[in-house]
């Protein structure tokens, strides 16, 4: 059994007051994500990201299609007591704490008057909120309400997760907790399903992802198929050597930079051989200070495949032409 | 069921700690006990006015919790998406819309019973002030009937939270259901001149339009027993039941109605 799949899952709006035009939010996705995956679902802004998972938690309606979790059509109710949802740029209840949110919604879950405290405060422990736990959270910052939400999507220990941009609006520790947090979700076999525009997080997190752009999938599967491990030249950063010595022992037309006092980054084509640029810096008397592969990345492929999507922007249904952004 | 008492319970935690209705009942009991001093300037009728004027705080003041905060109720979840994280929950879309109803209701009820004691209270010390000749006016001074008054104050504003959830659940603007809601209760006062229209216009039409909105929009005036009370003129039984029973099925309508949109809306 899939942890979530869908099947020609479609999404039309109708766009204008005066004259409604029919404006393709997705068309026809087919996704099947297996238990114990953690899953990125990747694409621009407005690729269709959101309205997928909106659609996952029936907060909107699919204009054709079907969509399940855990074998179980997504409107369910008995299904979302095994799932947790972040939302986009979470937003929750001005005049309560931080607790009181999430003893109402483990109330909603069904979980036990006895036992809400000590799960909200695991909780809250989990994603650090501390003494903060009591305040309002009218007087939470963003980064924290994004925590909060974060919270209020494990508060049920979920099989399947689904978080909305689960990095935006956190500084770096507050992003590196979050990957923290979902690689021990991975290691509990919790599913992990997050829609992302940052890449890096995807390709360090994710065993599979999916691409859309303009509300198509564009390509889905193994973030290591995607991105093959080819080298395509070397990143040095090298001290002690004059920008002339340089000249001794990389080819022509390698960009050669100097980025501080004395301090030079070196890009080197893979055509080049390492070995012996290596040992010419030596034998000059430069040091290195450090070496690095480039290879194509997750974004390389992105981007690519983005570009060749080829539904103008403001995509319609077939048969209409006018554009609706 | 018991979702539907949760999200009641939330709605009533977080609706009292809202400061805008700290300040609208703050306001009331204040034009409450200044009543007392209204009161002072006019002969003889110091206690009328004083009761006629807690009643009328009572109800405006009700009305106005009702609708900016009843509208709030959905609007204000959809404007700010925290009705994502909620509905994502193990809740079905009618719990979530009868829960916040009644979880109003309870918030209006706990404010109506403050105002009720700070009235109560003022007419408590009209009495004491009073000279001991008077303590025998009919109706009395501290008179249990006014609780008629105020029931049929609580029965409106209960309808009253029920047209306000019905307009916020197709409306996305705060603003736009609260106003809705306002001309709807404005037009709910005429309820007998929109019945007796035909006596003023002569166009056929227009005369079946009066009637046709008298049948269609909530009668609020049917619930206005404040003269009665204050001058201590008997409200039959009857029509208390009956009227309160027509509270319940037009709000009883209103909610079905709002469950039915709010079941299919799309949260863009």
């Amino acid at each position: 059994m899939d942890a979530i799949r869908t099947e020609e899952l479609t999404k039309h709006y109708s766009v204008g007051f005066w004259r409604p035009r029919p404006y393709v939010a997705l068309d026809r996705l087919d996704l099947q994500v297996s238990q114990g995956e953690v899953f990125g679902f990747l694409g621009p802004n407005g690729a269709g990201k959101t309205t997928t998972l909106k659609l996952l938690m029936q907060l909107i309606f699919p204009s054709s299609g079907r969509a399940e979790i855990l074998g179980r059509p997504v409107g369910d109710v008995a299904v979302r007591r095994r799932i947790g949802y972040l939302p986009e740029n979470p937003f929750f209840y001005d005049n309560l704490t931080a607790e009181e949110l999430l003893t109402y919604f483990a109330a909603l879950f069904g979980c036990p008057s006895s036992a809400r405290a000590a799960r909200v405060s695991r909780m809250l422990d989990e994603v650090g909120i501390g003494a903060e736990r009591r305040f309002q959270l009218r007087k939470y910052s963003k980064g924290m309400l994004q925590r909060v939400g974060l919270a209020q999507a494990l508060l049920n220990d979920p099989e399947v997760v689904f978080l909305d941009e689960p990095m935006s609006g956190l500084d770096p520790i507050g992003r590196r907790e979050v990957r923290d947090i979902i690689l021990r979700l991975r290691d509990r076999g919790t599913t992990v399903f997050f829609s992302s525009h940052i890449l890096g997080d995807a390709e360090t997190l994710c065993s599979r992802v999916a691409i859309v752009a303009q509300g198509k999938l564009v390509a889905s599967g193994r973030v290591a198929e995607m991105v093959p491990f080819r080298i395509r030249g070397w990143d040095l950063v090298v001290t002690g050597l004059v920008r002339d010595q340089f000249d001794q022992f990389v080819p022509g037309g390698t960009s050669v930079r100097e980025i501080a006092d004395g301090r030079y980054h070196v890009v080197l084509p893979e055509t080049a051989a390492l070995d012996s640029s290596l040992s010419r810096i030596t034998a000059l008397g430069g040091q290195l200070v450090s070496v690095n592969p480039i290879r194509d990345t997750l974004e390389d492929f992105f981007v690519a495949r983005v570009r060749q999507t080829d539904v103008p922007v403001g995509r319609t249904l077939s048969g209409s032409s006018n554009e609706v952004r | 069921m018991r979702s539907i008492l949760h999200v009641a319970t939330h709605v009533f935690r977080d609706s009292v700690r809202d400061k805008v209705l700290y300040s609208i009942v703050a306001f009331a009991v204040i034009l409450m006990v200044s009543s007392f001093l209204i009161g002072q300037l006019t002969a003889g009728q110091d206690v009328k006015i004083i009761k006629d004027l807690g009643l009328a705080a009572m109800s405006l003041f009700g009305l106005f919790i009702a609708i900016f905060i009843g509208v709030g109720l959905v609007s204000r979840e959809i404007e700010r998406r925290s009705i994502y994280a909620v509905l994502a929950k193990p809740i079905r879309r009618h719990e979530f819309v009868i829960g916040k109803y009644l979880g109003l209701v309870g918030t209006l009820l706990a404010n109506l019973a403050v105002m009720a004691v700070a009235y109560y209270v003022v007419l408590e010390y009209m009495r004491f002030v009073m000279p001991p000749g008077q303590f025998k006016i009919t109706p009395p001074v501290v008179d249990p009937k006014l609780l008629i008054g105020i029931g049929m104050i609580a029965a409106e504003l209960a309808l009253v939270t029920a047209v306000a959830l019905f307009w916020s659940t197709f409306s996305s603007s705060a603003m736009l259901s609260a106003a809705l809601t306002a001309g709807m209760w404005v037009a709910g006062q005429f309820g007998a001149d929109l019945r007796n229209f035909d006596q003023v216009v002569k166009s056929p039409v227009a005369a079946g339009i009066g009637r046709a909105l008298y049948y269609l929009l909530p009668n609020f005036a049917a619930f206005d027993v404040k003269s009665q009370v204050v001058h201590g003129v008997p409200v039959a039984g009857g029509y208390i039941a009956v009227t309160l029973l027509y509270g319940a099925v037009y709000a009883a309508m209103l909610l079905t109605a709002s469950v039915f949109i709010f079941s299919r809306r799309d949260f863009k």
